[in-house]
């Protein structure tokens, strides 16, 4: 079998987002996404610190501190592109006006929760960012995110352990093994990475997953 | 005539008590008003609650005044950062109350404040640890949270142009939330890098209009841009 990497499974997610697309990219993974969207489609990115329209990163020396995106990373704007205060900004999330949230995740759940901003331990300083407000305003939330924990336990569960960001919130999941959609009877696999037969991905993933009768 | 102009940022915050609920605006360091928080620094008030989206970076500004021991309680949504170390001190020391906010509703809290709004239900945070506790109510087919506006005492902020009735414009992704801060607190202070004649920004592009504006300080830019 031939797991994707992070720019492969980038490149995966980027291949679904349609012209004219208004999209957020998660802090982390998803914002791999950015570099590998088709150059023939127009599709805006916005920022949760205001901006529509964010460009590819500036050029060494061209940084500006006034011009970040959610990861305080420098970036540029495009063409067309504009700003606007905070609550504006969550207001185009809450709003339903975003047509997608791509976003990174450390659970997801059968009936679409998802978990992805804590976990849980006592220790842990929480942080919560712009996730949960994604996670139910946007018109899709795609996750994104390896199929397996580093100890090789599935990341698909039956109910998430960790502290839920949004409750059946999610979508579609894009993981370097296959990509499956979410529907209210369960998970439905879309497809499957070269050499993955859907019943090995069944047993690695541990929650029931059906076969998608027509593929997406 | 009305100037708001103040001379320097020392005597822009000196009325500051301790005990205070500040708003400081800026998303990580965009839009952060550094000379302010330096003054605040300076001018010694303790026990403050504040607001802002992150708890502070590396050892300036926010940081700094989290490290000098000053903060009893900060809102905000997004504390952890790979830089937020006195914070994070602070926090397993249990010196400082951390009261977490997602961002939206951190932005609409600020919003309803200032627009004198009493609370809103939001979709945000239904069903997770964010909205334990919290009254809840089914409208239409979705489920949402009661919030209450988040008022303050002073707002420190950064633009980047303002005349003498205090309208402002903004920089970039620098806006962020200083614009619904400006709105939301008692005393709104702002740092800007130039100070124009009125009539000098164009009615059409005010951002802030004056009235949200009770005193401003001129200093000169130092965060880098670009050519």
């Amino acid at each position: 079998m031939k797991k994707l990497d992070r720019n492969q499974m980038a490149a995966r997610v980027a291949r679904d987002i349609p012209e004219g697309a208004y999209v957020n990219l998660g802090i982390g993974l998803p914002t791999l996404v950015a570099d590998f969207l088709p150059k023939g489609r127009e599709i805006i990115l916005h920022s949760e610190n205001g901006v529509l329209g964010l460009g590819p990163k500036p050029a060494p020396g061209q940084e500006d501190d006034d011009m970040m995106n959610a990861g305080k990373e420098p970036v540029t704007l495009l063409t067309g592109g504009s700003f606007f205060h905070h609550a504006d900004s969550f207001a185009m999330i809450r709003g339903r006006h975003l047509d997608y949230a791509v976003l990174g995740a450390f659970q997801v759940a059968v009936n679409g929760d998802l978990a992805n901003w804590h976990t849980g331990g006592a220790d842990a300083i929480p942080a919560v960012g712009g996730a949960m407000d994604l996670a139910v305003g946007a018109k899709k939330v795609l996750v994104m995110m390896e199929h397996l924990t580093k100890k090789g336990e599935s990341k698909l569960v039956e109910r998430c352990t960790y502290p839920l960001t949004g409750a059946r919130c999610v979508n579609r999941i894009y993981t370097d093994l296959a990509v499956i959609d979410v529907k209210p009877d369960g998970l439905h696999v879309v497809e499957t990475v070269e050499g993955l037969s859907f019943e090995e991905l069944q047993r690695l993933s541990g929650v029931p997953l059906k076969r998608l009768a027509t593929a997406a | 005539m009305i100037n708001k102009l103040v001379a320097s940022p020392e005597a822009a915050l000196a009325d500051i008590p301790d005990g205070a609920t500040i708003m400081i605006g800026g998303f990580g360091n965009a839009g952060m008003p550094a000379a302010l928080i330096d003054a605040l620094i300076a001018q010694g008030a303790r026990n403050l609650t504040i607001v802002n989206n992150n708890a502070g970076n590396a050892d300036a500004g926010l940081a700094a005044l989290i490290g000098a021991k000053r903060v009893r309680k900060i809102l905000c949504s997004f504390p952890r950062q790979s830089d937020s170390w006195h914070f994070d001190k602070a926090y397993h020391a249990g010196e400082i109350e951390l009261e977490l906010v997602p961002q939206g509703t951190l932005a609409e809290r600020i919003r309803a404040a200032g627009a004198g709004i009493g609370g809103f239900f939001t979709p945000t945070a239904y069903g997770t640890k964010l909205a334990e506790g919290k009254e809840t109510r089914r409208i239409g087919d979705r489920d949402y949270v009661l919030e209450f506006p988040i008022h303050a005492d002073y707002a420190i902020i950064k633009a980047d142009r303002a005349d003498r009735w205090g309208n402002l414009t903004y920089r970039m992704s620098a806006r962020n939330f200083a614009p619904i801060m400006a709105t939301a607190a008692k005393c709104t202070v702002v740092q800007v890098r130039e100070i124009v004649e009125l009539g000098g920004i164009d009615p059409e592009v005010v951002v802030t209009p004056g009235i949200f504006v009770k005193r401003i300080v001129k200093v000169a830019a130092t965060l880098k841009k670009a050519a």
